[in-house]
């Protein structure tokens, strides 16, 4: 048998069903990944290794007393610090949330600890996930394994390096403008935004609400997949959740096949301000995808150029509704309460003190966004733009089962690039938003690397709303056609760990 | 239309953010960049189209009417920052000038 946490979540569940190795072996094996290899990646805010072995352990006592064990149970996870854990503190990369326990679990954690999934730890994100490159984070940046000198993509940062240094096979982030996409995409690692609604945002401390979707990271389309039909469904503590059938994305990811398939290339997102090795990978993807029997063809989405802008009014007028909760009166940290300062001037002085750089930018773009007089020219028109954008895909859709591009403009670029300079950072996204705005889903794949910097360049997979079974059989296609050219899995390449 | 440095301290106000002097002059040469990136929504948003606030159309979503337990009292105190005679203390909330 392979090192233990070298295993895809598939091979581990199997191997502990069938009594090959224990579940609290495989998570020995992964927290022993986690301090060897910790200190460099930094993916983690909180490791719980006691509540992590004693998951482990009930899944090992379930077996031992014959009963049935799930198709995840024994697997240990990353859980992105936006979800509520009972048991573990929860802080959105913010310190405005202080040593807060959460009074309850978020419908996703209970989830994952029913299936018998073992979480070992919380993972580092920018704050309240906003931003590309975890660098937005109050407890500082996680590092690519790729190259530890750049950013492992952002929000969910911390779990798409802590699944491509092999610290768990399965990972979970939130997604509202290419949250999980486009760090996946710069780890080598698959990265899913699944349709919105799909999963339940219940216990998932909010950042836009018509935007945020939580969904899976993982090494191969199949753990992907595995994880995608545990972690979702209709939830009744989420209005906004689907009440239909979770698509059937295992078995698509099985089938991994794309004969018959017509496939749109977005000629918008193929042109400039695209690093040429980016291109150059995602042309070899066209190329091998009509290789393997789809038929590809150019649909123009005109107004996909217009979707970062739209976001970029959306996103920040729905957090600075939502982030007005952070009030200092019911949890977190409460700065300047001497007894002669108003509730008021707490509120201000608090939220300065415990909010970054970012978080107050959105807080008041979203402010000015929504302010009277400014509401119809801002908020206004980007609504309007979203209905354009919902229509391209609607159009898009009735010509091609699926459209790609390449899910980022560049590769992982190097920490501190952009720190300071809002407009670059919020490029990262670019080919991520339109599907976040429209609510359609999203699965980014690796499809080699950049010749310029040896890094890896994702391909991006668009469907259409609970349509998400379809990208895992183009994604699985993908994957096993490239790791047969190659020989072996893309991340064996990642020397940053070396 | 630029935003200027009083517009900022005006939105920090309306934000309950108390922020700094140094952070308005970092601040708003940025918020004056991102706004007028952004307002390029104004260029294909034309009279007639429909806004859309939510990628979901669902309306009116009720789930049964079944009684579950709630959290008591004090596990959700137990995370405030102040607490008396189990509620939440708060600093005042009226100004006497």
């Amino acid at each position: 048998m392979a090192e233990l946490f070298r295993m895809s979540a598939a091979e581990i569940a199997e191997a502990v069903r069938d009594g090959e190795v224990s579940a609290i072996e495989v998570t020995d094996a992964h927290l022993a990944r986690i301090e060897q290899v910790e200190p460099q990646v930094r993916a983690f805010l909180h490791v719980a290794a006691d509540q992590a072995r004693e998951a482990a352990r009930a899944v090992d006592q379930r077996r031992a007393a014959g009963g049935e064990l799930g198709p995840l149970a024994g697997v240990p996870l990353a859980l992105k610090d936006v979800f509520t854990t009972r048991d573990m503190p929860t802080t959105c990369g913010s310190r405005i949330l202080g040593d807060w326990l959460p009074p309850y679990d978020a419908t996703i954690t209970r989830r994952l600890r029913e299936a018998g999934v073992v979480i070992l730890g919380k993972t580092n994100m920018d704050e309240f996930a906003m931003g590309s490159s975890t660098e937005n984070s109050a407890f500082g940046p996680s590092h690519n394994p790729w190259d530890l000198g750049r950013v492992p993509g952002g929000s969910s940062g911390g779990s798409s390096a802590a699944v491509a240094a092999y610290e768990a096979p399965l990972g979970i982030g939130t997604d509202t403008g290419g949250s999980i996409s486009q760090p996946g995409s710069v780890c080598g690692v698959v990265g899913v935004k699944p349709t919105y609604g799909g999963n339940s945002r219940y216990g998932v401390v909010a950042f836009a609400s018509s935007l945020d979707t939580p969904g899976p990271l993982a090494r191969t389309v199949l753990d992907a997949a595995l994880l995608h039909e545990v972690m979702s469904g209709h939830d009744p503590c989420d209005a906004t959740s689907i009440d239909a059938p979770v698509p059937p994305v295992v078995a698509a990811a099985r089938q991994a096949d794309v004969s018959g398939m017509t496939i749109g290339v977005v000629p918008e997102f193929t042109g400039e301000g695209f690093q040429p090795g980016v291109l150059a990978r995602f042309g070899e993807a066209v190329e091998l995808l009509e290789s393997l029997g789809a038929k590809l063809t150019e649909v123009s989405c005109p107004h996909f150029s217009y979707a970062l802008p739209a976001y970029y009014l959306i996103a920040p007028s729905e957090c600075s509704s939502n982030l007005a909760r952070f009030d200092a009166m019911r949890y977190g940290i409460r700065v300047g309460d001497d007894g002669t300062r108003s509730a008021e001037e707490v509120m201000a002085l608090t939220r300065a003190e415990g909010f970054g750089a970012e978080v107050k930018r959105r807080i008041m773009l979203g402010t000015y966004a929504l302010s009277s007089g400014y509401y119809d020219a801002y908020y206004g028109k980007a609504q309007q733009v979203r209905t354009l954008i919902t229509r391209d895909f609607e159009a898009a859709f009735d010509r091609v089962d699926v459209l790609i591009s390449p899910t980022t403009p560049t590769t992982a670029f190097p920490l501190g690039e952009r720190v300071d300079d809002p407009m670059a950072m919020y490029l990262a996204d670019l080919c991520t938003i339109p599907s976040d705005l429209a609510g359609n889903a999203a699965l980014s794949v690796p499809c080699g690397l950049s010749p310029e910097d040896g890094l890896p360049v994702g391909l991006q997979i668009m469907v259409p709303v609970l349509a998400d079974d379809r990208m895992y059989r183009v994604g699985a296609a993908v994957e096993a056609a490239l790791d047969a050219r190659r020989g072996y899995p893309l991340l064996n390449d990642a020397k940053g760990l070396a | 239309m630029p935003i200027a440095r009083d517009d900022v301290a005006h939105l920090a106000r309306l934000s309950r953010l108390a922020l700094a002097e140094d952070e308005l002059d970092h601040l708003a040469p940025q918020l004056d960049e991102i706004i007028a990136a952004v307002a390029r929504v104004q260029e294909v948003a034309a009279e007639g189209i429909p806004p859309t606030s939510h990628a979901v159309p669902l309306v009116n979503v009720f789930r049964d009417d079944t009684e579950v337990p709630c959290l008591d009292a004090e596990t959700v105190l137990s995370q405030a920052p102040a607490v008396e005679q189990q509620r939440f203390r708060v600093p005042r909330i009226l100004v006497e000038d």
